[in-house]
């Protein structure tokens, strides 16, 4: 269990203020100036070190993103385009609250972070993309970024190291897709958030047409104290590859619903069992976990028992560790239900843009719909596995592959349910027709 | 220039080429929907996925770029999976509705759902309804059969410089659509009927008229504007069914304006189809005979001085050689193609081409647009200038009328003060095209359609000079014509001979009663209330303004009709063809006028079209050239130094859906001009 010393979000509960004064007590804001005089390459290298994975779901090493960022040389000098650095808090994933209990209590993490992230990147202009429906977030991320200016963290000759950096906070309108980082950036810019074609990718041209990282809240959140306390401090937490601390949301069917910094690869059951009371009726009434959020496909119990909380083990599962939202399901659970309802969600978040998400997308939901009652055939299971394996993959961006994963993984596990409840609605059915 | 292998076969494509084009290069099929060569890439159809090694999941082949040792599969299992998959969502709710849908036969998906899909469907749940919308007069929509490609929106947002159609709402729910309810003001909307690969915009005035099988399909050329559009005619004998465009990448790409697409329902009105003659002051009735001899009689003993001819915008060059070898013979130096009155000079061919070409307007880095609208006057000569706007290369400046022609570009003055400016190296612009590589300057009719019209020639002349536009193969000076018989007439000499009278003096001499006979060869654009007593004969296609005053109608054929040749803006030399006979007893031009040298006792030397064209090629050697690219015109002194009035410069077109007879009594272009041009002027308030 992760000891108190070594979490990265101390007010994450804001059980104390979340303004400058008390963040610099907490640590915040200590010795930047230093790290930035450490300059852009030990930043980078240091980020790579550590093993920090993005936070925002897929993963991606964040040392490596960020050295994909042009870097102008004497030898080399850049094409003259700024670069820029583009924070996703755009979080809309369902079953997903660690980014909004970070900007809600320990925004200063998140500011300290845009600026060392900024160095790292050679960017000396940052974009935070909000939730639109974050309305209170945003303001206190606001003040945090006011305050910072004021006290001459950000802005020009940030914390007196000499480095210039602006950061600026920009309320999304309210579409799941726009946490898509593509489809972020079109927003950003004033478009309809629709993802855009990969290549080229945002690092050699994305906001503007000039390059641009795009990370998620907590991924720049731990930045500061990954830099502060060395790399090999953060590495030594979890297994190779899956290093660091997270944070988890627990929900759903559990005693003591709750948002809990722990390290990666922690196994399941004691994340639940220790953070957050143990499932509702006691761990053999687990029916189902949804392990990273909505997008990944659930994982029946007998897995659960075992399973590590890490990207590998979880990709082992078939499942993935997505942003680690951990959405409980016991006994009581309709999971048929469950995943319709959240083919409902994708569907209805589609952009529209591509034909396999756009078409699909609602003819899963509206079979899935009957699948919830029963009202189908055995074969159409089939055809339900087989239509969301032609979704996957086959089109611009990841949101139709989170749509089909779901609906996957429940065909993978609880397929008697499934053609239990059909035959349970055709003898029903028989009874009533014959009455 | 990478090499990659596409299905076993090395390739090797330009730099930047795309998967897809490497794999048409490598001879496979690749299956697409939103893809088209001209429009920016969307990627969204996803029905050219292929699976390319050492990617996770297949690709899109139109978005991705070509790498040097990529391994390309289009006809794997995983490709087929992906193929299959995409058409199985495309046709789920799409309406199938194919026996009643204009599409039918000529339908990309119908064709690629033949080749690349499912026998049968799988989906057994409600159908999405899309409400339709109305897009005016020319498209008509069927949403329902929308696949949200978004080739239409592309189109009217990047080619034609409308920002007026748009995707509104997401996913499943997603709808093409012009935001507020509203027709699309472009002049080129016809083209989105072309690009929607299935059956949801159509065309309105063709709907449920025909099938593509029915039709017998005919190369030609259009002669509503200008710029030579290579179309083709759809027709059913006796009619023609509609008009599409044809591939020329130096004269219009693969677009056309909607006048060219929607005035042949003009064809279909008002005709002439038998000869006439004034009897007792109203027209009556007669055989060619009888119409010959009242020519004849009328002429018998006239000289030559007192006999005029103006040849209109839509004849052919053969007609008019014939007319005017007609008036040599009858001694008669006064003849013009130049109803307007442009002051334009036959004498150099440089001083009335559009010495670029529409191509040469991509290598252009600055333009001076002097009195024209070239967005109506040739919507497709504007479609090229914003296509290298929008390459940011371009730097365009306008002297003349002051409206939106789809690019942004400095308004430097209303006339030819301003235009002397540039000329003297006063105006600032001057300095732009003196440094710019390849300076262009398009010179309108509405610059040259008036009394000091030579002296504003003069001074583009001078602006050309001075300003560095000819050098070692560029010209760019650019007249900018409206009518497409102009520069054929213009080239064979369709101009006053010694002494002759030029138009206005025509039409002063009939005032006066110093010219007796006018031949009106298809000129409708003229004053007729100053022929004065004159005996008018009119050749034409149409019962418009010139039928009705005329004493003899000699009913020719239109553009569909005949075969002839047309020298567009460029000095393009191209040939109509006959798509169908002409109604009635009406017959194509040259034929009439060498029938009508016969009966005058003068009868000209050719009695075979191609003797005709033998006859065009020794006045004119270009005539020979058909179908190629116009060799530069020497350079030459023309116009005239004089004053200017200070008058501001106008377009000649006021109405671009009705600038000649065909148009005129075309319904399709009356709707559009109540709608789009009478409309225009008018604020939220109105009605």
């Amino acid at each position: 269990m992760l000891q108190d010393k070594d979490r990265i979000f101390t007010n994450l509960y804001g059980l104390q203020p979340w303004q400058l004064a008390a963040a610099r007590k907490r640590g915040n804001w200590d010795g930047t100036k230093d790290i930035i005089a450490k300059g852009r390459d030990w930043i980078v290298t240091e980020m790579k070190d550590s093993g920090l994975r993005g936070r925002g779901g897929a993963g991606f090493p964040t040392g490596m993103k960020w050295s994909f960022m042009p870097k102008a040389t004497p030898e080399k000098p850049g094409d003259g385009r700024p670069s820029y650095l583009v924070v996703n808090a755009d979080e809309s994933e369902p079953g997903t609250c660690k980014d909004r209990d970070i900007i809600r209590n320990d925004p200063h993490t998140l500011v300290e972070g845009c600026l060392l992230a900024g160095v790292g990147l050679g960017a000396h202009a940052g974009y935070i993309y909000i939730r639109g429906e974050f309305v209170n977030e945003a303001k206190v991320l606001q003040a945090a970024i006011d305050e910072a200016y004021a006290a001459g963290l950000l802005g020009k000759n940030a914390c007196g190291s000499g480095y210039d950096f602006d950061l600026y906070l920009h309320r999304g309108a309210g579409a799941y897709i726009c946490g898509e980082e593509t489809a972020l950036l079109e927003s950003l810019e004033g478009k309809k958030g629709q993802p855009r074609l990969k290549p080229p990718f945002p690092a050699a041209c994305g906001l503007y047409g000039c390059p641009t990282t795009v990370n998620n809240v907590e991924t720049i959140a731990v930045v500061p104290t990954i830099l502060r306390r060395g790399a090999a401090w953060f590495a030594g937490f979890g297994r190779p590859k899956n290093s660091g601390t997270k944070i988890f949301c627990i929900q759903g069917h559990v005693n003591q619903p709750c948002n809990v910094e722990e390290a990666m690869s922690i196994p399941l059951k004691e994340l639940i069992e220790k953070h957050a009371g143990g499932v509702r009726g006691g761990w053999d009434n687990l029916m189902a976990v949804i392990p990273g959020g909505s997008s990944t496909p659930c994982i029946p119990k007998s897995v659960c028992d075992t399973v590590l909380m890490d990207f590998d083990a979880l990709r082992d599962a078939k499942s993935g560790l997505g942003t680690a939202a951990v959405i409980v399901m016991d006994k009581s659970t309709d999971i048929i239900y469950a995943i319709a309802r959240l083919s409902q969600f994708y569907k209805h978040e589609s952009c529209g843009q591509c034909t396999p998400c756009r078409e699909g997308l609602g003819w899963v939901w509206r079979v899935m719909l009957r699948m919830v009652q029963g009202r189908a055939t055995i074969e159409e299971i089939d055809t339900l596995e087989e239509v969301t394996r032609e979704i996957e993959g086959h089109t611009i961006c990841a949101l139709a592959d989170g749509a089909a994963w779901p609906v996957q993984g429940l065909i993978r596990h609880f397929r008697p349910e499934m053609e239990a409840r059909i035959k349970a609605y055709k003898s029903g059915a028989l009874r009533q027709a014959a009455e | 220039m990478p090499k990659l292998t596409v299905d076993g076969k090395v390739v090797e494509v330009p730099n930047g080429a795309t998967v897809l084009q490497a794999c048409e290069a490598a001879g496979a099929e690749i299956p697409r929907f939103c893809y088209h060569e001209r429009l920016s890439i969307a990627g969204n159809c996803r029905m050219c996925l292929v699976e390319i090694e050492k990617t996770p999941k297949p690709q899109a082949s139109c978005a991705m770029p070509a790498a040097e040792g990529m391994v390309v599969k289009t006809d794997s299992a995983i490709t087929k999976k992906a193929r299959k998959g995409v058409m199985e969502f495309l046709l789920i709710n799409h309406p199938l509705d194919c026996p009643i849908c204009d599409q039918g036969g000529e339908c990309d998906l119908q064709d690629q759902a033949m080749a690349y899909g499912f026998d049968r469907g799988r989906f057994d749940e409600n159908k999405r309804a899309v409400p339709d919308k109305d897009l005016g007069p020319l498209v008509k929509t069927s949403m329902n059969r929308c696949i949200h490609c978004t080739r239409c929106i592309r189109f009217c947002t990047e080619v034609a410089g409308v920002e007026e159609l748009g995707a509104t709402f997401r996913g499943e729910h997603m709808e093409i659509t012009t935001y507020v309810e509203k027709a699309l003001t472009s002049e080129l909307s016809g083209n989105i009927i072309d690009l929607c690969p299935v059956g949801a915009l159509t065309s309105k005035p063709y709907a449920f008229v025909a099938r593509p099988w029915e039709l017998r399909k005919t190369e030609s050329i259009d002669v509503h504007d200008a710029v030579g559009s290579n179309i083709r005619l759809d027709a059913r004998p006796p009619e023609v069914l509609r008009v599409l465009p044809r591939l020329n990448e130096a004269v219009n790409e693969e677009w056309i304006s909607d006048k060219t697409r929607f005035a042949y329902d003009g064809l279909k009105r008002q005709r002439l189809d038998r000869p006439y003659v004034r009897i007792n002051g109203t027209l009556q009735p007669v055989s060619w005979q009888d119409a010959f001899v009242a020519i004849a009689a009328r002429l018998r003993n006239l000289p030559g001085s007192k006999i005029a001819a103006i040849a209109g915008d839509l004849v052919d060059a053969e007609a008019m050689m014939a007319l005017k070898d007609l008036m040599q013979a009858l001694g008669s130096p006064n003849i013009d193609c130049r109803q307007d009155g442009a002051k334009l000079d036959a004498s150099t061919r440089a001083a009335y081409l559009f010495n670029s070409g529409i191509a040469g307007i991509e290598q252009a880095d600055a333009l001076l647009l002097v009195g024209t609208n070239p967005r109506w006057e040739a919507p497709l000569v504007n479609a090229r200038i914003r296509k290298r706007w929008l390459t940011g290369k371009l730097k365009i400046a306008a002297v003349g009328p002051q409206l939106d022609l789809t690019y942004k570009y400095d308004y430097l003055g209303a006339g030819p003060q301003t235009l002397a400016d540039v000329a003297s190296g006063k105006h600032a612009f001057a300095e732009v095209l003196k440094n710019a590589k390849n300076p262009m300057i398009i010179v309108g009719q509405g610059a040259l359609a008036r009394t000091d019209g030579a002296a504003v020639l003069g001074l583009a002349r001078q602006v050309a000079e001075t300003c560095g536009l000819i050098k070692d193969g560029w010209n760019g000076f650019n007249v900018l014509h409206t009518a497409a018989a102009r520069v054929g007439g213009l080239d064979l000499g369709f101009v006053p001979g010694q002494g002759g009278r030029d138009v206005a003096g025509i039409l002063e001499g009939a005032g006066k009663g110093e010219i007796e006979v006018v031949y009106l060869f298809g000129a409708d654009e003229i004053d007729t209330a100053k022929l004065g007593k004159a005996f008018v004969i009119y050749q034409g296609h149409h019962g418009d303004k010139g039928a009705h005053r005329a004493d003899v109608v000699l009913p020719g054929a239109a553009y569909t009709e005949k075969n002839g040749t047309y020298v567009n803006t460029e000095g393009r030399v191209q040939q109509a063809r006959v798509a169908v006979f002409p109604p009635g007893e009406a017959r194509e031009d040259w034929k009439i006028i060498r029938a009508l040298s016969e009966a005058l006792g003068r009868k000209l030397p050719y009695d075979t079209l191609a003797q005709l064209r033998g006859r065009l090629a020794t006045v004119n050697p270009v005539f020979a050239r058909v179908g190629e690219k116009p060799a530069a015109a020497a350079w030459g002194a023309f116009g005239q130094v004089g004053t200017t009035t200070t008058a501001a410069f106008v377009s000649p077109i006021t109405n671009f859906y009705m600038t000649d007879p065909i148009t005129r009594c075309s319904e399709t272009m009356a709707k559009c001009s109540a709608l789009l041009v009478a409309a225009s002027g008018k604020t939220g308030t109105h009605g």
